[in-house]
């Protein structure tokens, strides 16, 4: 999709002006916070489960090339096809080479960000391919022709009477004076809506949760039961993964389990973990006759070695946006990209570069919520420092930022000459302000002023009041 | 070692030095009640976090060495902040990876260091302190003190042992106030967002005095408290153990009578 990262401040300013928005996003704050902190009470070793989910996929990073072709023999092994993807583009050309030679028509496809990575909804239907998504969220935003805001919750910013409105507007062969003001009447009609296309679809695409090396399966997981449609009714199943999906063996499979869905909704498990391992065999009453795997690389393999090897342990559960309070501010599509919250603002500029979406690495209090509760236990305040490091190095911070920045240091490197001006300035703002208390306008701090008052200093600074009151008995100089 | 009394280097932070220097006088006083001798050393500034989270490494560095050569030969350091204490104690051992006798410093100074409640409660066994303070009183958890210190329970059993006060705590006490030190001017729209909710929990917990442990935090949420002509009490948490609560709360005029409760 195109990036709009770059304009992170416009769309922000958007994304706080509007209502509707700022109503949906409360569930975010209520829904996943408490069911995720009830379901890791309820674990007593979670936290231990999550350094070992930590070290399973640090060991598969060292190893990748290993399991990655560890896989791919046991997917062949299986009766199915490995496809190795470099860039979006070689994934996109992959899949529709492969529509054009089955002659599919319906194309159904069950949740996957990394489809929306490489835009493959775009590419398919430029192609002349009917395309449906069958995750709730995701047919939603389908029809609205958006992006999704949320990795797991791609509609979280949708409210429920917006939904009601898309489907009467694209639903118009049902009748006009049904009711669908709950919750279940959207769901049962959108399941309505779907069942026929599932039937009618000539290829179905999943991405993956986990590939597992061990025995050349791939994982989703889900809670509505359209993947396991969209991969076992059509003739052929595509799966687009990235490489870091890997992991040696089941058993490591199930530990992560155990962190993603308490990370992701607070469920113990989703509702279905679907396993697939290679075609329809003669003996199986289903599933599809074709069973292939895109392996994208698109950047990530640049991560490897480097500081954000961490990242490429995401297993993308969303408990960092869930519990930033940036993204519960302005919504998932503010970031700009695929990817929103704390895990888009370390990927993003990896994937697409720091040029693009260099605010997204900057746009963080630094709370460190977000790898408190982070299943891998990944660092994303200290990655977005790094980009932060990485942009001040290449000077693209803003100038009036690293102006600001250079005269500070000046002074905070030279402790006399900073004493002295601190004296200075405190004198000068504890007068003006003396009166009042604070200030309701500082011209060199409009930042602060416009949405808050600034209080005033005292008018001495503590040093100069310590070395009047205490000088005489101490010198304060260390021995 | 000073004998029975531990010599303790204060460091004040460049807020408190500037803003409100009453918080580094309430801190002292709270430490020597804890047996131990303070000392001030001048040639200290700032920790280095506008830099370091600027990215931009070279001053970093260079104050994070003047933090080093200020605070050698103290038993302890402790900073009225858990932020610029999590900054010496969890960051600066990262910044020499390539200087291992600068790296060796900077673990050495890592060790030393404190947050003042922690260092008060964790570390001098602090139970109680002598306070007249009298007031219902909500507490801001800030988050590098919270998750990278461990600062929660410390501060909070420090001021139950002060009979006037009774602690009502506010919905979502451990969520970001929206400061994030140069984040709150450069995003200052979204930082508005967030300490407009935050202060939206302040005012709902029916608290007549909001404390914290990081002067950032609070001059933020002081400042928006202010700006939303809420008559809440704004101050360092160092204050009220200290039962140094003489001067005007943060942001407040020195005539305002609102202060001026028994």
């Amino acid at each position: 999709m195109e990036s709009t990262s770059h304009a992170f401040k416009d769309n922000a300013r958007a994304a706080l002006a509007n209502q509707t928005l700022q109503k949906a996003m409360k569930h975010v704050k209520t829904g996943f916070i408490d069911k995720r902190a009830k379901a890791r009470a309820r674990l007593p070793e979670f936290d231990d489960l999550r350094d070992v989910a930590r070290d399973i996929k640090n060991h598969t990073l060292a190893n990748l090339d290993f399991y990655l072709e560890r896989y791919e023999e046991k997917v062949i092994a299986s009766g199915g096809q490995v496809h190795w993807a470099p860039t979006g583009e070689d994934a996109v050309k992959t899949v529709l080479d492969i529509c054009r030679r089955v002659d599919a028509r319906v194309v159904t496809k069950g949740k996957s960000m990394i489809s929306e990575e490489i835009a493959l909804n775009q590419a398919m239907e430029a192609a002349g391919l009917d395309v449906v998504e069958t995750d709730l969220g995701e047919y939603i935003i389908q029809l609205r022709k958006e992006p999704p805001s949320h990795i797991i919750a791609p509609a979280v910013h949708l409210t429920k009477e917006q939904v009601e409105a898309d489907f009467r507007h694209h639903h118009r062969e049902l009748p006009s004076e049904r009711s669908l003001s709950q919750p279940e009447q959207l769901v049962a009609e959108a399941r309505q809506m779907l069942r026929r296309r599932f039937l009618e679809a000539d290829v179905g695409i999943t991405g993956a949760n986990f590939l597992v090396a061990e025995t050349g399966t791939s994982i989703i997981v889900t809670n509505e039961g359209n993947g396991d449609l969209t991969q076992t009714l059509p003739r052929v199943h595509i799966v687009v993964a990235s490489l870091e999906k890997v992991v040696p063996n089941l058993e490591d499979v199930s530990t992560i389990l155990r962190v993603l869905a308490r990370s992701a909704t607070g469920q113990e498990f989703s509702s279905y973990t679907t396993f697939s391992t290679g075609p329809r065999r003669p003996e199986d009453l289903d599933g599809p006759e074709e069973y292939h795997v895109i392996l994208l690389d698109n950047g990530r393999s640049n991560m490897l070695g480097g500081e954000f090897q961490d990242m490429l342990r995401c297993i993308r559960c969303g408990a960092c946006m869930n519990h930033c309070p940036v993204y519960h501010a302005v919504g998932g599509h503010a970031y700009g990209w695929v990817y929103p919250g704390p895990m888009g603002a370390v990927l993003t500029p990896n994937l697409i570069g720091v040029d693009e979406a260099g605010h997204l690495p900057n746009a963080s209090t630094f709370c460190g919520r977000c790898e408190a509760v982070c299943p891998m236990r990944i660092p994303l305040p200290k990655m977005m420092r790094h980009w932060r490091e990485r942009e001040f190095e290449r000077h693209l911070s803003p100038p009036a930022v690293r102006a600001g920045l250079a005269v500070w240091a000046f002074f905070a490197r030279r402790p006399k000459l900073y004493h002295f001006a601190t004296g200075l300035q405190a004198r000068l703002l504890g007068r003006l302000g003396r009166a009042a208390g604070r200030f309701d306008a500082l011209p060199f701090a409009r930042g602060w002023t416009q949405h808050r008052d600034f209080p005033a200093p005292e008018g001495r600074t503590f040093q100069q009041l310590w070395a009047e009151r205490r000088g005489g008995r101490q010198n304060g100089k260390p021995r | 070692m000073a004998g029975e009394r531990p010599r303790v280097g204060l460091f004040v932070t460049c807020l408190v030095d500037m803003m409100r220097p009453s918080v580094g006088f309430a801190a002292a006083k709270l430490l020597e009640d804890a047996g131990c001798t303070v000392e001030v050393p001048q040639a200290q500034t700032c920790c280095g976090q506008p830099a370091y989270n600027s990215g931009d490494r070279a001053d970093t560095r260079a104050l994070a060495e003047q933090t080093i050569r200020a605070f050698e030969g103290f038993d302890y350091v402790v900073a009225p902040s858990g932020s610029c204490a999590a900054m010496i104690k969890e960051h600066y051992p990262t910044l020499f990876d390539a200087d291992p006798a600068l790296k060796a410093k900077a673990d050495d100074l890592a060790g030393r260091t404190w947050e003042l409640t922690s260092f008060l409660t964790d570390l001098r066994g602090m139970t109680a302190v002598e306070s007249a303070f009298t007031g219902k009183v909500t507490y801001h958890d800030s988050c590098s003190g919270l998750r990278e210190l461990g600062v929660q329970a410390q501060p909070r059993r420090l001021l139950a042992s002060i009979p006037g006060v009774e602690l009502t705590e506010m919905v979502e006490h451990e969520v970001c106030c929206g400061f994030g030190g140069t984040f709150c001017v450069k995003y200052a729209e979204i930082s508005n967002k967030i300490v407009t909710a935050k202060t939206d929990f302040i005012l709902a917990s029916g608290a007549d005095t909001l404390l914290a442990g990081d002067l950032g935090c609070l001059m933020n949420m002081a400042g928006k408290l202010q700006r939303r002509g809420a008559a809440i009490q704004v101050r360092h948490v160092a204050e009220v153990l200290a039962g140094m609560t003489d001067q005007p709360a943060i942001g407040e005029a020195a005539d305002n009578p609102a202060r001026r409760r028994a």
